[in-house]
C-alpha cells in the first residue's frame, strides 16, 4: 500500500485528504503518480500539483526534485501546497 | 527550558507564561507575543491544518536557529491547530534571554519565521450573501514574505 496525503486547498481538490493505493505493481515514478491522481482520485488533480510551488515530500521528508520520487510500498507521498503561515 | 508543541485544543497564554518564566531563574528579560485570531467583518471561524511529520519537527528546526542566532535561556513556542473562533489565542511565543535585545529579537524572528515559513494552512469560514457560510483558503502574503527577508543576511 502507499499513501498519498493532501494538504491545504489540495484537499478540496481530490475531494479527501488521503487516499491509498495497492502497490501490487511495485514502485511508482512521478508520471505514475500523476496518472493514479486523475485516474483514480479526481480528474485535473495532477494539473493542481504540478503547479510548481506544490512540494512533494515522501515519508515527512521534502523532496529537493519532486520529479525523481520513486515510492514503494509502505511508503508515504504529500502533497503540500504554499504554506499560508500560522 | 525549551518547550515547543502544537495545541490541539484553547490555551491561555498567561498560563504558559508563569511556569515559563520561573522555569528560567537568573533570567534579565523575558519577551512574549500572543497572536489571536482577529475579529474581521464576516470571519466566523478559521481553520489551521498541519502535517504531522512536518510541522512540529519544523518548529524544533526553527527553535535550534533561534537559539543558534541568539543568546537565549529559554524558548516557549506554542501554536495551535484545528478550529478556532475569533478572540482565540493561535501562537505564543516567549524568550528568556539575559539581555532584552536577545529576547525581542528571537520572538521577532520566530514569529517572521512562524507567519510565512512554517508548514501550516489556513482557512477562513466566512459568511456569506445567502445567510450561509463558505470557506475560503489563505493565501500567502507578500507582507510576511517581506518580513522572512529580513533575517537573510
Amino acid at each position: 500500500m502507499i499513501r498519498f496525503v493532501y494538504l491545504g486547498k489540495l484537499a478540496d481538490a481530490a475531494g479527501k485528504s488521503e487516499s491509498q493505493f495497492a502497490s501490487n505493481s511495485g514502485d511508482i515514478d512521478w508520471p505514475d503518480i500523476l496518472a493514479l491522481l486523475d485516474d483514480h482520485v479526481r480528474e485535473g488533480l495532477s494539473d493542481a500539483v504540478r503547479d510548481k510551488r506544490v512540494k512533494v515530500a515522501l515519508n515527512g521528508e521534502v523532496l529537493a526534485d519532486r520529479e525523481g520520487i520513486v515510492a514503494r510500498h509502505g511508503d508515504e507521498v504529500a502533497f503540500l501546497p504554499p504554506v499560508s503561515g500560522g | 527550558m525549551r518547550d515547543i508543541r502544537l495545541a490541539e485544543q484553547m490555551f491561555i497564554p498567561g498560563t504558559l507564561i508563569g511556569p515559563f518564566t520561573q522555569a528560567n531563574p537568573g533570567l534579565g528579560g523575558v519577551c512574549t507575543f500572543v497572536g489571536e485570531v482577529r475579529y474581521d467583518d464576516g470571519v466566523e471561524a478559521l481553520e489551521l491544518s498541519h502535517y504531522e511529520p512536518l510541522t512540529l519537527p519544523g518548529m524544533h528546526e526553527l527553535a535550534d536557529r533561534a537559539f543558534d542566532r541568539f543568546t537565549l535561556m529559554g524558548l516557549l513556542m506554542v501554536h495551535r491547530v484545528g478550529v478556532l473562533r475569533p478572540g482565540e489565542p493561535i501562537v505564543c511565543v516567549s524568550a528568556a534571554a539575559l539581555h532584552r535585545r536577545d529576547s525581542i529579537d528571537a520572538v521577532d524572528f520566530c514569529m517572521d519565521h512562524l507567519k510565512s515559513a512554517a508548514w501550516f494552512w489556513k482557512r477562513e469560514k466566512r459568511a456569506n450573501q445567502n445567510g450561509g457560510s463558505e470557506w475560503h483558503w489563505i493565501e500567502p502574503r507578500a507582507d510576511d514574505h517581506r518580513d522572512l527577508a529580513r533575517w537573510q543576511s
